[in-house]
């Protein structure tokens, strides 16, 4: 879905916890996901440390999504 | 044996396009390739009575046509349904399709029909029909016959049909235990192997290859309309609209305008390949709606487009996940959506 998104000109970024079927498919722009079941949380922390992950992974979707990239592009970084 | 033969309006000689409206007739005996068939089989079999119908009719009228032949068909106690062959021709490969489904669950005697392994009749009916691999065009129909004419006999018989590759019909997606005399573990290190050596091996499983799609530069944030989709299945509770569990075959849209944080007994995933525990306590870890209007007040990007996508993408086919794509895309760039970010489980 991402990629057919980009096909029609509007940049999309994936996030997902299995990074290389994203790349295999060929999704351009990857972020990282925390887990399988919970992509944009993490249960082991506190609400208020989950929401400040959340907002990281999203902040650093939003990163991907102003960067000009050659070609598929992980954007890592984001403590989860 | 006796064979019951359909074709359409073109091979049975009433006419061309002009002519596929043209409802079912039953003739006796054999019509067009109808007759090339009976005379390879030499005497083993006879075709009784040769059904020709026009594509369009059959298309726009697939109930009525079916019940139609099907009551025809029924007088005649014939042994086996040869439907084609339809080569690329796409409403005759649909016919073709359907009528030796029907055929086969009704009546049930066996059915064969042949095309060409891109003609649309195929993927809806390979399962459960045979269906020959022909040429595209009918300027293959000398070697189709023949095929055919082969083939018959061994589907009245007890014998086996073998794997796809040998027989030359078109891979119905079925998955056969066989003995090997070595281990998977032993195989799979042998093509390991191979492969590193450089040497040439056989895989047991293509894998499908997949296309790449030129990145799109970046957008400039502040003045940019980001748009949220999950595949993750986030749905209100209760599932008002059934979003099925795997399989997907549709995505669906709601609206989060008035909505700054997903809740637990507000919304739910009904996504059936993961551990919905964590979904259902908090859906945002799935649909991170709460930060992204967060970041939206703060003005990191300038709005958030006001309904999100959901499917599931549990056993999602790759053709629906490209049309889902497809679709989506098409609203977002009618509603000047500048970028997307898609969550997955």
């Amino acid at each position: 879905m991402v990629k057919y998104i980009e096909k029609a000109g509007i940049p999309a970024v994936h996030i997902c916890a299995i990074t290389n079927i994203s790349e295999t498919v060929g999704a351009n722009r990857i972020v990282p996901a925390v887990a399988i079941p919970h992509p944009t949380g993490n249960p082991e922390l506190s609400k208020e440390e989950e929401y400040i992950l959340r907002k990281n992974l999203i902040k650093k979707a939003l990163e991907a999504l102003e960067t000009d990239i050659n070609g598929q592009t992980l954007f890592k970084g984001v403590r989860v | 044996m006796k064979i019951i033969y359909y074709i359409n309006q073109f091979f049975g000689n009433i006419g061309g396009e002009e002519a596929a409206n043209q409802p079912p007739v039953i003739k006796e005996g054999a019509v067009g390739p109808a007759g090339g068939l009976e005379n390879m089989l030499e005497g083993k079999g006879e075709v009784v009575a040769t059904i020709i119908c026009g594509d369009s009719y059959f298309a726009e009228n697939q109930s009525e046509a079916k019940d139609k032949i099907l009551k025809e068909i029924s007088k005649y106690k014939a042994d086996i349904f040869v439907a084609g062959p339809a080569f690329n021709a796409g409403r005759y490969g649909i016919a073709c399709g359907s009528i030796c489904q029907a055929v086969q669950e009704k009546l049930k005697i066996p059915a064969l029909t042949a095309m060409y392994p891109e003609n649309p009749g195929v993927d809806p009916y390979r399962k459960e029909v045979y269906i020959l691999k022909t040429g595209d065009s009918a300027a293959s129909m000398r070697k189709a016959l023949p095929k055919m004419a082969e083939f018959i006999p061994r589907l009245l018989s007890d014998e086996e049909i073998g794997f796809p590759e040998e027989e030359g019909y078109i891979p119905q997606g079925r998955r056969v235990n066989i003995f090997s005399d070595k281990s998977g573990a032993v195989r799979a290190v042998d093509m390991l192997m191979k492969k590193m050596k450089g040497e040439e091996f056989d895989t047991e499983l293509p894998m499908p290859v997949f296309t790449h799609v030129e990145p799109v530069p970046g957008i400039i944030l502040d003045e940019a309309t980001i748009a949220v989709i999950t595949t993750g299945g986030i749905v209100p509770w209760g599932n008002p609209d059934s979003l099925k569990a795997s399989n997907a075959d549709r995505f669906l849209i709601y609206n989060i305008e008035d909505i700054d944080d997903l809740k637990e007994g507000e919304y739910q995933t009904v996504h059936g390949g993961y551990d919905p525990v964590y979904a259902n306590e908090d859906p945002d870890r799935i649909l991170p709606l709460d930060v992204l209007k967060e970041l939206e007040s703060e003005k990191v990007f300038n709005k958030l487009y006001n309904e999100y996508f959901v499917t599931v993408g549990n056993t999602t086919a790759v053709s629906n996940a490209r049309k889902f794509g497809e679709d989506i895309a098409e609203r977002l760039l009618n509603d000047g959506v500048d970028g997307v970010i898609l969550t997955s489980t």
